[in-house]
Formats: structure tokens, C-alpha cells, sequence
């Protein structure tokens, strides 16, 4: 779909992909949020469909209001590309279910924002919610301050919203669902969201206007 | 003829000739300013003297080194385009071509480093993208003053600052180069930036501009007074405590409009609407428009009233020679041109119709209807060509009579092997590179760091490519032909390590002031030693750039020709990393009898002492370890490669330990059984850097294929040991748990503290 178009077909699932998007200029997200597509995507959210966003595309969704909390510079102040570990705290979401709960899944990440940030009673509530589908840890699964790449509160790294149809997550399933690219844990997100779909199917998923 | 008519066909010439400091702003001599009277029959306009500036600067005019660079073997079966365009490009197959190039961006980087460096990259990219390409990798080759010296941290900081920040915005993967520190490079940091894209080979894009009655558009960013002189006053003149007050030469990138820029131009490249592109780099406007007429042999007639501005009150001296970024010259048919807007506008680009193809062969350019250039296009695009008669420098004697036969240890092996792996040339690089998206694209199977080369799938085939930066500064500075030799050859050992066949080299030749006949020499050596190794490995050089001047008050750089060599895996299976694994055996393919430490990392990082002869290099030796290595790993018996270079065979065996968590034990029988006829002394054994060795892990089941592979090539195979056990022990000279070598390796860089 392209950014300037108000008008969303009929989609099964729509993804925020990472991207940089208008430069990070401003502020990572802080520019896409006011892309025309959004209204669509926003009003798509509200009627229940999926929405998943990226690295760039959790930022946005943030931003945009559709998860709580706000993404900052990671804490080391510098990019950061490579490889973490992370263990699966919600294995009963929309973007989760193909994962054993306390699964610990190895994916990549490439971003300079993705400090995750909430107040204390939004954090209290995404915590006691299972809103937090995904945690830092290290390969043992432990959350641990070293295994934390950004700073994140919690270690989060990926949050549903309340509804359960909007997530967001900084590392990048799509850069692992190949063996040769290093590995498929990457693929259990997006079987996840296929499951979803197909459980769906009975009863179409909505359209945006 | 009325006095209008006059004013607008009449070329405003000077009215008195420059003086000798005039001409010095814009890099021109008397001399040269007397062959362009001769050569326009009349004084020039300022507008004209102006480009000649920058069209005659070693930037754009290679006017110092033109005839050595056609030394180079530049042709072969699979080189679709040589040196000569925007970039080139080699057949690599299934009608796919790899388009490749590298360039300087060194004295920006030296003013201004962060943005200096950024540019390079978006400049890098650029010319990849106008071939038609999509750029799938990007590589930096960096050199700076010792870290330890807060203005060359600063530096180096910025650099890589600049270069994440470009890179990574852009979504094109910075996958790999090197970084190396020396004394020389202090107050002028080298930054060398290689990229590289695939296309299908067919739609292959040219800057020749063609049609009479053609229109000529500039695309992408508006043109603003940034980068003015960047090629004439900063790039092809040295350094000096006053370039504070060059900022304003250094370009200010936007790296989310070339990304819009790519986007258009790569769907434009699949339109027939254009007949030719060409970036907008060094010279702005000037180089673009002449270049692409003197390679189609016709005229362009361009109106600078209307190129979009940033700002107002823009001389035409300023609109023809700025060079900000993110700027296209395209080549419209006529008729199509309405199409082709559309296009940048969808992607919220401008694009102004300036001029169009003429049949004349004149560059002419106008402001508002009066001219304000016009001559014909030879006259910017061949600039006078110097043949200089070198003079061998007086140092060199003396730097290479010193002998390390008598050179007496300070530490013990173990102490000087992780000295050496601290050494901040060979430490762990992963503090630099964790800054760069490595892997956006999905293409990246081997990264930086974890091979001797980044390897890269081609999506929608089974191939693979691998790409690597090389250049020793130190080899090159104490024997300029013997190091441009080995620059050559290792790089295309390191592509060979990844599993690839290396098929093409771009090239970065980064010297000092070339009218010094000393360093004159350097260039021409170096530009032989190149050629040498290239036609006896069978590589073409497809693209390159030269970067001249390189020194600060008078004291230049080591000679360092970078290469940038590619390779090609036909089984993207291939590819190989440098970590070893539990179980399996290590083996040396090459032999380990050097008996000089001259020119070594050791040398240097251990006794403070930068002399001798660097290692010999026997090019048909070396042919025949990478026949063999790479016939090893396409039986699928090699399972991991790495190749001796910085700091000899000591260190590369404790990279691979480091990287595989897994040690080994080299008994005496193994150490003597590679040493040659000379008994084995432990310094020499360890540090020394004999070339065309390679270390390789495999199961102990397939040795004996790989001793039948290596004995076809007439290349020795020495078994080491086998990997296990948490230590690296070599002999009774060293015995260190892999902790304590990781703990110094990943430490060198860092300014204190630990690298994670």
C-alpha cells in the first residue's frame, strides 16, 4: 500500500515494516505517524485487524498511539545490529501462538531508537495484562541487564495492545526465516499470524474505509 | 546585430587574466591557465574558469595519473563494463551483472568527518544506481592517525558515525572493510568506500548522452551552495592547518532523499524513457553535463535559470560547480518527458527540464538566456596529461636494509600475542561494525567480522558473491610495488577464504602529492605492482578512483592503492566462515618458512619499529593456494578458511579459536613440520607474515581429499592439530585460555574499558 493513499483494501494482516521512514527526521516514527495511510490503518486497528510493526514500524505504531509507550535512543546512544535472544512471555497472542510459552527465539536487530519506555502505571498494566509478549533475555532465557541491547524497561521488546490485534517488536522476524541467513525462528511470528487469519476465516476480517 | 542579441551569444570573458593565486583557489597552475587561452582562443568567463578548475583537478581529470591506470588488465569474459563509467560492471551469470565501484572521500572526512564520510557513502551508492543497479552492499576501507590521540579518535568516531548514519538509513547493509591506524594518517584520515549492486545485466543503464533534440533533466534534491570546490579546492590539493575554513566545501547529506532517488531511478531504469544518466558528484552540474556529452560526441545546451534552489541570489559559478547531494542528470527522450516527472513526483522528487542534446559538441550554458559557458566539450573533458619520470625515495634504502635476524624478544610469545591481538589494526573490529545495519536487504549469509570476506546472496539464484577490502599501508609504504602486489592478493585470498572465485577488482589509489617525484614513484610502483598480480590471479580492474594529495603540512600518507575484489560462489552452500569447530582438524595450505619479521604487525606492535622488507610475494605460489582452498570448499571439504595476514600465523590461529570458542594444541612435531629446512624460533614461527597461507578446519574424514587437492597444486598441506579443549597452546612457546585472547582482541579499539 502506498504511504499517500487514504483508501485501504481488504487485507488479512497489515505490516509496518523497518525503514527509516522520512529519515528518522524529528523523531524515529514521529513523521510516518502523520502519513495518510495512517487514518486507514488506525481505523482498520479499531475494527480488529492485525497490525503488526517492525523495528520503524513498532515506532510508528507508538507514535501513532496504537501501542503505549514510546520507543528512545537506546541507552549505549548508538546503533546496534546483531543478534538477540528472546524469550517468548505470551504465547497466546495473535503473533505468538505458533511459540511455546518461555520459548527463547533468536532474532536480529538493527536500530538506534528501540529503548522501550512507559510510565509506571502503563508499564504496571502492560506487565499484569500479558501485554508483553517478548523480553531480552539471555540464551538461558534469563533477563538479564547484559542480554538488554537498548535499555529497555523490563527488557521488553514486543508488546500487544490491550485488544490483542496491534503488536509491535523491535527485532526483525523477517531476517530470520532462512537458514542461510542464520536462522528461522523468525518464520513462528509470521505462522503465528497465519494461524490467526486461518482461525479467522469463518468470520471475515474487516476492511478499511 | 543588435547590442541584446550580442549579450546573449557573446561568452562574458574576464576581463584580465587571473593571478597565479587566483588560479591556486581553484587548483590551477600559470602554466595550465595558458593552455586554456590557447585552447579557447580567447580569455575565459568566470563561469568557464571555474570548471576548468574542477574538470582539470586530479578529481575529475586524473591528469597525474591517467597513464598509469591504463596498465591495468581491464578486460575479460565477464566484464560488462570497465573503467570509464559511473561504475562497472562483470556477467556473473543467469543474466544477472554485479555493478561495482569505490572512491575517496578523504579530505571531506578530514574537515568535516561526520558528513564527510556520509557523503561518501550516499556518493558511492549513487554511482551504483545510475547504472541501473540496485545497491546491495556497501564496504569501508578506513585509515586514521594512531586512537590514542584525541583529534584522530574524534575522527574515526565521526567517520563511522557518518557512515551508520547514511547507511543505515538508506537500507543499503554496510557488510565489511577494515580499519587501520598509522601515524601518517593522522590529519588526513583515509575514507574509502566501496558499493555494490546487482542488475539484470540487459538494463544496464549508461551516461552517454545521445539524440540530438534530447532533453536534459535534473532530478532529486535542489542545488544549494554546499561542496563548492569540494574536488578542485579540497579533494586535489593537500592539507593544511588552516582547513577549518574549508568546511563549506563538504557536502551535507540527506540520506532519506537518495533513498526516495533510488526508488525513482530504479523504476525509471525499467522505462525506455531515458537514454542516459549520470550522477551528480565531484563538479556538481559541470562534470555531469560534460561527461555525458563528450562520451555521446554530441553538444548540451543547458539554462541554469532553471535548476531548483535551496537559496536565493545563487551566482552560475555557484549553480554550475555546487555539489550537493542527492542530485541526477538524466537524458529524456524527447516527447517522454512529461512521463518521467511523473515518476519523481510520485516520489516526491523534483525534476526540472534544464536543457536539451545539441548537435554542435559544445557544453553551452546559459543563465537566463545569456550564455555564460560555451566551448566544446573536449576542451573540459581532456585535461592536460603530465608523464612524470619518478624518482626512487632515499628512504626506502634505508627502511629496508633494517634486519630483524638479530632482533631480540622484549616479551614473552604469549605476552606479544596478545599484544598483537590488541594491536588496534588486528583488534576485533565489532565495536565499529555493530554499528551498521549489517543485515537489512535479507541477503547477508556471511557478516562482518565472522569471515575473511562479507558474502552476500543474489536473490532469486543459488549464487552468492563475496567482497572484501584490502590494502597493508605499512607493506606499501616499505616496498610500494611488493604491497600493492599483496594488496591484490589478499584480498582475492580473503574472497577465495569466503568460498568465492575472486572475477574483478575496484581500486581506491590514495597517495600523497604527485608532482613530488618521490611520491610520483610510490603511484606508478604501486599502480605496476597492482597491474602484476591482477593479470597473474586473472582479475580485471572494472572501476576505481584515485585520490592524490593526501598529506598534511607537507608529510604524506603511506601509499595505500585499497582494493576492493569480488568474488563469485556458484553454490551460495559455499560460503565459509573463519570459526572453528569442536572435533574438527586445522591444517596450514602453504608453508610457514619465512624467516624475516620485516614489515610485520609484531615489528611494529611490539618492538615500535616500522622497517625491513615486507614478505615476499610469488604470485604462482599464490595462485595455487586459492585453486586449492577453493577446490577444498567446493567438494565440501574445507569447512573453514581464514587466511594469514596482520600479525602472521599466531593470531589467525587465536581469531579462529576466538570466533569458534574452541581451542587447539600445535605440538612440536607440527610446528617443525611447516617451518622449512631452518629450525623453528618462536617469534619468526608465530609472527611472521609469509603470504599465500591459508588456515583451514575440516574432519579429520576428508583430509586425505584435501591432501589430494593440495598435491595437485603442488601446494603443501602441514596438519596443526585438532580443534578442542578451551586453550590455545603452541608448543612449549604459548599456552593462553581463548578468554584471556578474546578479552585482549575485543579490547584494542576501545578507549578504555572493554569492548562489551
Amino acid at each position: 500500500m502506498w504511504h499517500a493513499s487514504h483508501q485501504l483494501d481488504h487485507y488479512d494482516c497489515v505490516i509496518l515494516p523497518g525503514g527509516f521512514s522520512y529519515g528518522d527526521h524529528l523523531r524515529a516514527g514521529a513523521i510516518a505517524r502523520f502519513a495518510p495511510v495512517m487514518g486507514s490503518i488506525e481505523r482498520y486497528a479499531a475494527d480488529g485487524g492485525l497490525v503488526i510493526g517492525i523495528c520503524n514500524g513498532f515506532q510508528i505504531l507508538c507514535e501513532a498511539g496504537l501501542l503505549p509507550g514510546a520507543l528512545l535512543r537506546n541507552d549505549c546512544l548508538q546503533f546496534r545490529c546483531g543478534w538477540v535472544n528472546l524469550r517468548v512471555e505470551n504465547a497466546h497472542t495473535a503473533f505468538s501462538n505458533a511459540a511455546q510459552p518461555g520459548q527463547v527465539l533468536r532474532m536480529p536487530i538493527a536500530h538506534g531508537d528501540g529503548r522501550f519506555y512507559a510510565d509506571d502505571a502503563t508499564l504496571a498494566r502492560l506487565e499484569a495484562n500479558g501485554q508483553v509478549v517478548l523480553r531480552y533475555c539471555d540464551a538461558a532465557g534469563r533477563t538479564t541487564a547484559a542480554s538488554n541491547p537498548n535499555g529497555s524497561l523490563n527488557n521488553i521488546a514486543g508488546i500487544v495492545n490491550a485488544a490483542g490485534n496491534v503488536f509491535g517488536m523491535m527485532p526483525h522476524p523477517e531476517r530470520c526465516c532462512e537458514e542461510v541467513l542464520g536462522g528461522t525462528d523468525g518464520r513462528l511470528i509470521f505462522e503465528s499470524i497465519i494461524a490467526t487469519i486461518r482461525s479467522r476465516q469463518v468470520a471475515p476480517a474487516p476492511a478499511g474505509r | 546585430m543588435t547590442e541584446s542579441t550580442l549579450n546573449r551569444t557573446t561568452v562574458p570573458v574576464l576581463p584580465a587574466d587571473p593571478t597565479a593565486s587566483d588560479l591556486d583557489e581553484i587548483a590551477l597552475s600559470l602554466g595550465e591557465y595558458a593552455q586554456i587561452l590557447a585552447r579557447l582562443g580567447r580569455r575565459p568567463s568566470e563561469v568557464e574558469l571555474g570548471m576548468f578548475g574542477a574538470m582539470w583537478s586530479e578529481h575529475c581529470g586524473y591528469k597525474n595519473s591517467k597513464p598509469l591506470l591504463k596498465l591495468f588488465p581491464t578486460t575479460g569474459p565477464r566484464v560488462l563494463q570497465g573503467p570509464g563509467e559511473n561504475a562497472g560492471a562483470v556477467d556473473v551469470g543467469n543474466g544477472l551483472a554485479v555493478v561495482m565501484k569505490m572512491e575517496s572521500h578523504n579530505h571531506p572526512s578530514a574537515v568535516e568527518p561526520v558528513e564527510g564520510a556520509a557523503t561518501g557513502v550516499g556518493g558511492i551508492i549513487r554511482d551504483i544506481f545510475t547504472m541501473g543497479a540496485r545497491p546491495i552492499a556497501v564496504l569501508d576501507s578506513l585509515r586514521f592517525g594512531p586512537i590514542d590521540r584525541p583529534r584522530n579518535r574524534f575522527l574515526f568516531e565521526g567517520v563511522v558515525n557518518g557512515i551508520q548514519r547514511y547507511g543505515n538509513c538508506i537500507g543499503v547493509p554496510t557488510v565489511g572493510g577494515e580499519v587501520y591506524f598509522a601515524d601518517s594518517y593522522s590529519g588526513n584520515p583515509l575514507v574509502n568506500v566501496m558499493a555494490v549492486g546487482v542488475i539484470e545485466s540487459r538494463k544496464l543503464i549508461r551516461s552517454i548522452a545521445q539524440g540530438v533534440g534530447n532533453t536534459i533533466m535534473l532530478v532529486g534534491a535542489d542545488t544549494g551552495r554546499d561542496g563548492i570546490h569540494g574536488c578542485s579546492g579540497l579533494a586535489s590539493r593537500e592539507l593544511s592547518d588552516e582547513n577549518e575554513e574549508q568546511r563549506p566545501t563538504v557536502q551535507v547529506g540527506n540520506p532519506f532523499l537518495e533513498k526516495l532517488l533510488i526508488e525513482a531511478c530504479l523504476e525509471l531504469s525499467e522505462t525506455d524513457h531515458i537514454v542516459a544518466m549520470q550522477d551528480l558528484g565531484a563538479a556538481g552540474i559541470t562534470s555531469s553535463l560534460v561527461e555525458v556529452a563528450s562520451k555521446g560526441s554530441v553538444g548540451v545546451e543547458i539554462d541554469i535559470d532553471r535548476v531548483s534552489r535551496r537559496e536565493s541570489g545563487m551566482t552560475p559559478y555557484e549553480v554550475m560547480l555546487s555539489e550537493s547531494q542527492e542530485r541526477m542528470l538524466i537524458v529524456v527522450r524527447r516527447g517522454r518527458e512529461d512521463a518521467v516527472k511523473a515518476i519523481f513526483d510520485r516520489w516526491g522528487l523534483h525534476s526540472d527540464i534544464v536543457g536539451r542534446v545539441t548537435a554542435d559538441g559544445r557544453v553551452r550554458v546559459l543563465d537566463a538566456g545569456q550564455v555564460v559557458a560555451d566551448a566544446p566539450a573536449e576542451v573540459w573533458a581532456d585535461p592536460p596529461v603530465y608523464r612524470r619520470q619518478g624518482i626512487r625515495p632515499a628512504y626506502l634504502d634505508r627502511v629496508q636494509a633494517y634486519n630483524t635476524d638479530n632482533l631480540k624478544p622484549v616479551l614473552t610469545p604469549g605476552d606479544s600475542l596478545l599484544k598483537l591481538l590488541a594491536f588496534p589494526d588486528i583488534a576485533s573490529k565489532h565495536s565499529v561494525y555493530r554499528q551498521y545495519d549489517y543485515s537489512v536487504q535479507t541477503n547477508t549469509i556471511i557478516g562482518p567480522g565472522d569471515g575473511d570476506a562479507a558474502v552476500l546472496r543474489l536473490k532469486g539464484t543459488n549464487k552468492a558473491i563475496a567482497v572484501a577490502t584490502d590494502c597493508n599501508g605499512r607493506y606499501c609504504y616499505l616496498d610500494p610495488r611488493l604491497g600493492a602486489q599483496i594488496a591484490i592478493a589478499e584480498s582475492a585470498r580473503n574472497v577465495v577464504c569466503a568460498g568465492g572465485e575472486p572475477i574483478a577488482v575496484t581500486d581506491c589509489l590514495n597517495y600523497g602529492n604527485p608532482e613530488k617525484l618521490e611520491i610520483y614513484y610510490q603511484l606508478e610502483e604501486g599502480v605496476r605492482g597492482m597491474a602484476d598480480a591482477c593479470r597473474a590471479l586473472g582479475v580485471p580492474v572494472i572501476s576505481g578512483n584515485v585520490s592524490l594529495y593526501n598529506e598534511t603540512n607537507g608529510e604524506a600518507i603511506y601509499p595505500t592503492p585499497t582494493v576492493g575484489m569480488l568474488g563469485l560462489l556458484e553454490d551460495l552452500g559455499h560460503a565459509r566462515g573463519m570459526a572453528w569447530r569442536q572435533g574438527d582438524v586445522v591444517a596450514l595450505l602453504g608453508n610457514n618458512a619465512e624467516q624475516s619479521l620485516g614489515g610485520t604487525a609484531y615489528l611494529e606492535a611490539v618492538h615500535g619499529v616500522v622497517a625491513g622488507r615486507p614478505p615476499a610475494l610469488d604470485l604462482d605460489v599464490e595462485r595455487a593456494v586459492q585453486a586449492t582452498c577453493l577446490e577444498g570448499i567446493r567438494q565440501g571439504v574445507i569447512r573453514a578458511a581464514h587466511d594469514c595476514a596482520d600479525g602472521g600465523l599466531a593470531v589467525t590461529l587465536a581469531e579462529c579459536a576466538i570466533k569458534g570458542g574452541v581451542g587447539l594444541a600445535v605440538g612440536r612435531a607440527e610446528i617443525d613440520a611447516c617451518a622449512g629446512e631452518l629450525p623453528a624460533r618462536a617469534e619468526r614461527w608465530l609472527f611472521n607474515e609469509a603470504q599465500s597461507r591459508i588456515v583451514v578446519s575440516l574432519s579429520e574424514d576428508d583430509l586425505p581429499k584435501l591432501a589430494e587437492i593440495a598435491r595437485a597444486h603442488g601446494v603443501s598441506l602441514t596438519m596443526l592439530g585438532a580443534a578442542g579443549g578451551e586453550r590455545l597452546i603452541i608448543g612449549d612457546w604459548l599456552d593462553l585460555p581463548i578468554s584471556e585472547l578474546a578479552r585482549s582482541w575485543q579490547g584494542g579499539l576501545s578507549s578504555g574499558g572493554h569492548d562489551d
